[in-house]
Order: structure tokens, then sequence, then C-alpha cells
């Protein structure tokens, strides 16, 4: 990907985007503890990405870019979530530098997967795993970008879907509010036309309690949800889990069904401990 | 024959998929997936949308008799006409309504076992090819797409231009196999869709340019009630052609009846023969079999009852088992909500306006100034349910619910609208009280 010149390559549209003509957004990434997967999706957006260079200044990208402009930023996307002392001073820094901070997937929103350590003792993790432990120092929770720093937006997904982060860039060029619903996966399925596997097939499906965005992608391919986007806006777990028992599974495989990429969002967290306890 | 075209179209493109953000799959999936055949210019005097109104002298057609070899020359037949045919088929282990080519296409030896959030297809000895009782999803997938372009616009040399705010063209489709109770909510769509002086016109083009051919039913699932609600078995009117299928010592065959003068010109074509007494007399024992069924909705002074209970201490107990996840709206085939999301692209130089179903499960469906005003399941289940049985009268004159039984089969969480009325009834404030 070539580097944005500061001043350079003239914009299409220009003024008559209903964007300043003079400044172009400065967009900046930033990466804490994750697998890069949400920030390639930015790159994956093969169509529009010359539109959005065009569109926006994109100064400070290291996992894209060699040229790092200083901040401040218009927009900040934070990837990956906070597991070392440096990462939670750095991210007050990040939230100094961006006026609009916007979190990329589930490590940045809800822990990730890597919270599943929250629920065990990291230091008998270090001890086991690293031949020199005494040059590791990390926390004991995995934690989101929102426990430590106010959050503008915080796009869902393991990893996010790709179009809902071009229409968060566009919708926030032209300052309208983003389309990306909230409520269940089950809109899309049925809307998709899908016939539910839950209930044709009796496959523990998570997608009624799950956030919408995947496009119905796992009931789609015969798989249920695995909640990669998260709690749905108003999610009951209680009931779902009740219904999932009645499918025949047990309270060890619910337990592991809530902690996955968003174990630590904390109505996946109370259900997963819900059954856990049984 | 096809349809109404009081304009002639110029054969157009298949239609983009609409701008889904999360999924460009879905919306290719959800809109037309046929792809060539257009709308015919018009030869028949009437369109579908009268078929009701036509007065058919049934006196002089008797039912006539088609064996399968026949209906297999219907289909041929509608499919030379430029017809999409859709009928029932087996995907992903249910019956579907989808694009079908040919008798091969239907499920033979197949039926459908339902009951609350559980449904099963099954094979079974019999050879019918209507032996099911429901298709998974309504015909509302074919007449009120889950999602649909309105317009879109372009900024040109400083200026905003429309490019397009057609309805959006629709193939001419043939419905094969509408069941009485969901020709009870097309008729429910009808009015609320067209009968007022705004109609809409993705609807309107899809609906007078469909064909129908009903398909009376034999059994009934565990979550029919068609015969608490009066839209069922038996099928009276609004089709072009209505089938029921009977095995039985006598063969394999379907009963005819023309309901419009396009029914009658399809009879003519496939050689049809008149019926038997004894035809006509299965055709009635099969009915009496499907009006058998074990569930009920009591509907007297419904309405009223609804209205005097919103805070019946039902409601919270469904609310503890609702998910809020849409599947009874998404699948049921009266629901007609939408949304309308616009969306620009990143140069903020084109534009495009898309509805796409929505539920009254969801926040944003309520979202006024400030907030959604149905926060709990509770709300919102009330909203649905008094929708449904209630207000609905008072809009459209007609109860919102045909008794098909899709929400019951479909929710995920086994919520049984029929159950929930019954407990309500018991445990409530009584309407004449
Ligand atoms: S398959 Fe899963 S996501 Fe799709 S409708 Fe069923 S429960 Fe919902
Ligand atoms: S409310 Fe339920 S039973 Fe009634 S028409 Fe809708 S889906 Fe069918
Ligand atoms: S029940 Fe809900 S989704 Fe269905 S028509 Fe009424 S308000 Fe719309
Ligand atoms: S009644 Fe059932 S299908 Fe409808 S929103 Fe509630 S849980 Fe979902």
């Amino acid at each position: 990907m070539s580097s944005e010149k500061k001043d350079g390559a003239k914009r299409k549209g220009g003024s008559k985007t209903g964007v300043k003509a003079a400044a172009k957004p400065k967009i900046a990434v930033f990466k804490f503890a994750s697998c890069d997967g949400c920030q390639l999706s930015l790159l994956d957006a093969e169509d529009e990405l010359l539109a959005i260079t065009d569109a926006v200044d994109i100064a400070y990208f290291p996992e894209a870019s060699r040229a790092m402009l200083k901040g401040p930023y218009d927009i900040g996307f934070v990837e990956g979530s906070i597991t070392t002392h440096h990462d939670a001073q750095r991210i007050q820094e990040v939230r100094r530098e961006c006026k609009t901070l916007v979190t990329l997937g589930a490590c940045a929103t809800a822990g990730g997967i890597q919270a599943l350590r929250n629920w065990k003792d990291v230091d008998e993790f270090i001890r086991v795993v690293y031949a020199s432990p005494q040059f590791i120092s990390t926390l004991k929770l995995s934690t989101p970008i929102a426990e430590h720093v106010p959050v503008d937006f915080e796009l869902r997904g393991c990893p996010i879907n790709k179009y809902q982060l071009i229409e968060l860039i566009t919708a926030t060029l032209c300052g309208r509010k983003p389309n990306i619903p909230t409520n269940s996966v089950c809109l899309a399925c049925k809307r998709k036309g899908n016939v539910c596997i839950a209930v044709a097939r009796g496959i523990p499906c998570l997608g009624p309690v799950t956030h919408t965005g995947c496009g119905a992608l796992c009931p789609s391919f015969d798989r249920g949800c695995y909640g990669c986007f998260g709690p749905m806006e108003t999610p009951n777990t209680a009931s779902l889990t009740e219904r999932l028992r009645i499918l025949g599974q047990t309270d060890d495989q619910l337990m592991r069904g809530f902690r996955g990429f968003n174990a630590w969002a904390w109505q996946f967290r109370r259900a997963s401990e819900e059954c856990e306890r049984k | 024959m096809a349809t109404r075209a009081q304009t002639p179209r110029a054969p157009r493109k298949k239609r983009e998929p609409s701008p889904t953000r999360n999924s460009p799959r879905a919306a290719a999936e959800a809109t037309s997936k046929g792809n060539g055949s257009q709308p015919k210019p018009n030869s028949g005097k009437r369109n579908a949308k009268t078929a009701s109104a036509i007065e058919f002298d049934r006196a002089n057609h008797r039912p006539a008799l088609i064996t399968p070899e026949q209906l297999e020359k219907l289909i041929a037949t509608l499919i030379n006409d430029g017809f999409e045919v859709i009928g029932p088929t087996v995907r992903d282990e249910a019956i579907t309504y989808d694009p079908v080519k040919c008798v091969a296409d239907l499920p033979a030896g197949w039926t459908d076992e339902q009951e609350p959030a559980r449904y099963r297809l099954k094979k079974s000895d019999n050879p019918a090819l209507f032996g099911y009782s429901l298709g998974a999803q309504s015909w509302k997938t074919f007449l009120h797409p889950a999602e649909a372009r309105l317009f879109a616009a372009e900024k040109q040399n400083g200026a905003f231009h429309i490019l397009n705010n057609d309805p959006i063209p629709a193939v001419s489709r043939a419905l094969l196999g509408v069941r009485a109770c969901e020709l009870a909510a097309i008729r429910a769509q009808d009015r609320v869709l067209l009968g007022d002086k705004y109609r809409d016109p993705i609807y309107g083009s899809r609906r007078e340019s469909a064909l129908i051919i009903a398909v009376q039913c034999s059994h009934a699932a565990a979550t029919c009630f068609c015969v608490s609600i009066g839209s069922g078995p038996k099928v009276s009117d609004g089709f072009d052609l209505l089938l029921t299928e009977l095995v039985d010592a006598n063969g394999h065959r379907f009963v005819v009846e023309p309901g419009t003068d396009r029914g009658i010109g399809l009879l003519a074509r496939v050689d049809a023969k008149p019926a038997l007494e004894a035809d006509l007399a299965a055709v009635e024992s099969a009915l009496a079999s499907a009006a058998q069924q074990q569930r009920k909705l009591d509907t007297a002074g419904l309405k009223e009852f609804l209205y005097e209970n919103f805070e019946n201490p039902q409601w919270d107990k469904i609310s503890a088992r609702c998910l809020s996840c849409a599947n009874c709206t998404m699948s049921c085939p009266t629901c007609f909500c939408t949304t309308v999301d616009d969306a620009t692209d990143v140069t903020g130089t084109h534009a495009e306006r898309c509805r796409r179903w929505d539920s009254c499960f969801t926040q944003s469906f309520s979202y006024i100034h400030g907030g959604s005003i149905r926060t709990s399941a509770k709300a919102r289940y009330r909203q649905w349910m008094t929708h449904k049985l209630a207000a609905w009268t008072d809009q459209f004159g007609s109860l919102g619910c045909v008794g098909c039984g899709r929400c019951i089969t479909w929710c995920p969480a086994a919520i049984d609208i029929t159950e929930e009325v019954r407990a309500m009834r018991e445990g409530g404030v009584r309407a004449d009280a």
C-alpha cells in the first residue's frame, strides 16, 4: 500500500463530498493484545481502499505504512485488549491523541479470547510456559478498552466485518449515524432465507443472543452461531441456556459456548459463570 | 398467462443486490432468484389481484382431474410462458419455497413434523408431492421481499440526481402450493400494502404479476390452528388454480378447480379431464382430516380481552422466556414491518436508500427521540401479540394472524401464541367482567 502524502493526491469529488477538502481527516490505527485480523480487514477492503485513502490521511498505521505522522488524529482505531501495565498507560496517551476513538473487534471491545485467562492463575501460566519467567510482566486480566478510557464506538466481531468498518468510516466522514444494527443474528439469518438450524436440526446456535453483523455466516454453513459479535442489545442468555439444555447441551458445554471470543463481555461472562456453578 | 402490465415493461437486468453492509450475499439471496424470465406483455384480460372478484361460473366448470404427468406439463407450460415457478422443495432439511423446474423438484414422499421450537423433515410411504403442511418461510419472501433498494442517487456537477426510483421490476412468478392460511395471509398483506391510497409499489408489482396455484391441505401440522381463525383448511377464493392431491386405490391424482380465466386456459392446455363424484368426495374427506386440529385459539372477545389485559401477569412470564430474537415476526406471513436505511459510499457522491424487514422485537423499532420506548421483552411481546390479535382488527378489519403456526414452530424459545392466550385468559381480567 502506498503511503499517503500529507498534502498530496487530489481527492475524487473534492469539496463536493460534504467533508471539508482543506483538512482530510487523519486516521490512526493502534494495536494492543490481538492477532491483527481486524486491522487486516481494512487492508482487505480492496474495492474501497483507494477511495478511503483518497478521503482520509492514513497518518499512523504501522501494519500498513512506514509513514508515521504525529497526532492528534481525527479517528483512532484501536485493536486489541489491555493485558500489560505498559499498554494500560499507552491507551491513555492514545485516547488523548484521538478526537474519536473506535475499538475494532472482540479483543478491544470485550477482552478477546485471551480473556480466558481471567478465570485462571496467570502466574502459573507464566511459570509453565516461559523459560525465563522473570522477563514477563503482565496483568492478571485481559480487559476491553472501554474499561480504561471512554470509547466513542465499538465495532464488534472476531474479526470485524469490513463492510461495517467502511460504513463507519463513510458515516463519520459525512457526519451521519452509522447503520450498524444491534439486534440478534436471527434477523439477518431469516432475511437471507436460511432454515433455522436450531429448530430444524437441533444444532445449538447462539444467534438469538448474539449481536448481528456477520450476515449470519455460520448458520448459513450449517454451523451454530459461536457468538463472535458478542451479546446483542438485550440478550436473554438465561432463557437460551434453558433451551440449549433441552437440545442436549451439558453445563460444561454451555459454559464453554459462552466463553469464546467475547467471554468477558458481562452478559456472556455471567451466563458462563451460571453454567459453571451448576 | 402473464399478468397485468398496463405499461409494457422493457426487459431489465436482474436487479443489483442491495448494498447490505453486512452481507452482499444476503442481499443477493433475498432478492429475485430467477434470471431471465420477464413479465410478458399482457394477454389475459384480468389480473391476479381481482381473482376473487371474477365471476367464475363454477356450475359450468366442473372440477377437473389431472395426473402427476399433467402437473409436469402444467409446470412446463408456465415456464414456457415466462413464469418463474416457485414451489415446495427440500432444502437444508426442511420444505422451503424455491424455484422449481419440474415435478421431480417437488418433495415427493416428504412430510414435516412441527411442534414448538422443533421442526423435522420425515420420509413417509405416501408418495404425495404436497404431503407436508407448510414451508419454513412464507410466500412473503417473494411478494414482500426481505430487502429492497428504494432508490439510488448521485451527486453530479454539484446537483443531486435520483438515478432510479422505479419500483423494482419483478419477475412474474407462479406460486405453486399456496395453502389456505397462506392465501389468507396474502389477503391480509394486500389490505395493508395495497388497500390504501398509498400503495406499496414493490409489493404491488410482485403481487399483481403472481399466478397462484393453491393446494388444499389433507393433514395439519401439530402447530396449525387455521380452523380457530377461520382461514382454512378449505380454500375458497384468491387462486388461479386450486389443487387437492389424492393418493388412494384410484391412483395418484389432483382434483383441480380453476378460479380465473387464466386458470381455465391453463387447464385446457394440459388436457384436464372432468373429475368424478368419487374424487370430489375424496377431496371432502381430505379436508375433513386436515380440519382435525389439536391447537385452538379462542378468538371470542379476544380484542377486548387483550386491550383490558395490558398488565396481565402472564406478560412477565413470557418476558422471562422471550429472546427478542424476532424469529416470530420474520416467519409470520402477515408481519409487514420494514426499516429504511440510507447509505452513502466513501466518496460521498453516491447514496442509496434500502428497506429491509424489521420487527417490533428490536430496540430500534420503537426508537423515538431520546431512546427506545419498548425496552423490555414484556413490552415487545405484548406489542406483537396485541397487534396480531387485537389492534390489527381496528387497523385493517381482520385478525393479523391466520393460524399458520410458524411463530410457534420457529420460535427458538418454544413460545406458543395459542398457549399464551389460554394462560392469559385463565389468569386475566375477563373482558365481560
Ligand atoms: S439458525 Fe441461529 S441465527 Fe439463524 S434463526 Fe436459527 S437461532 Fe437464529
Ligand atoms: S401470528 Fe403466528 S400463527 Fe399467526 S399468522 Fe403469524 S406466524 Fe402464523
Ligand atoms: S406484530 Fe410487530 S412486526 Fe408484525 S406487523 Fe405488528 S408491529 Fe409489525
Ligand atoms: S416470541 Fe420467540 S421468536 Fe418471537 S422474539 Fe420471542 S423468543 Fe424470538
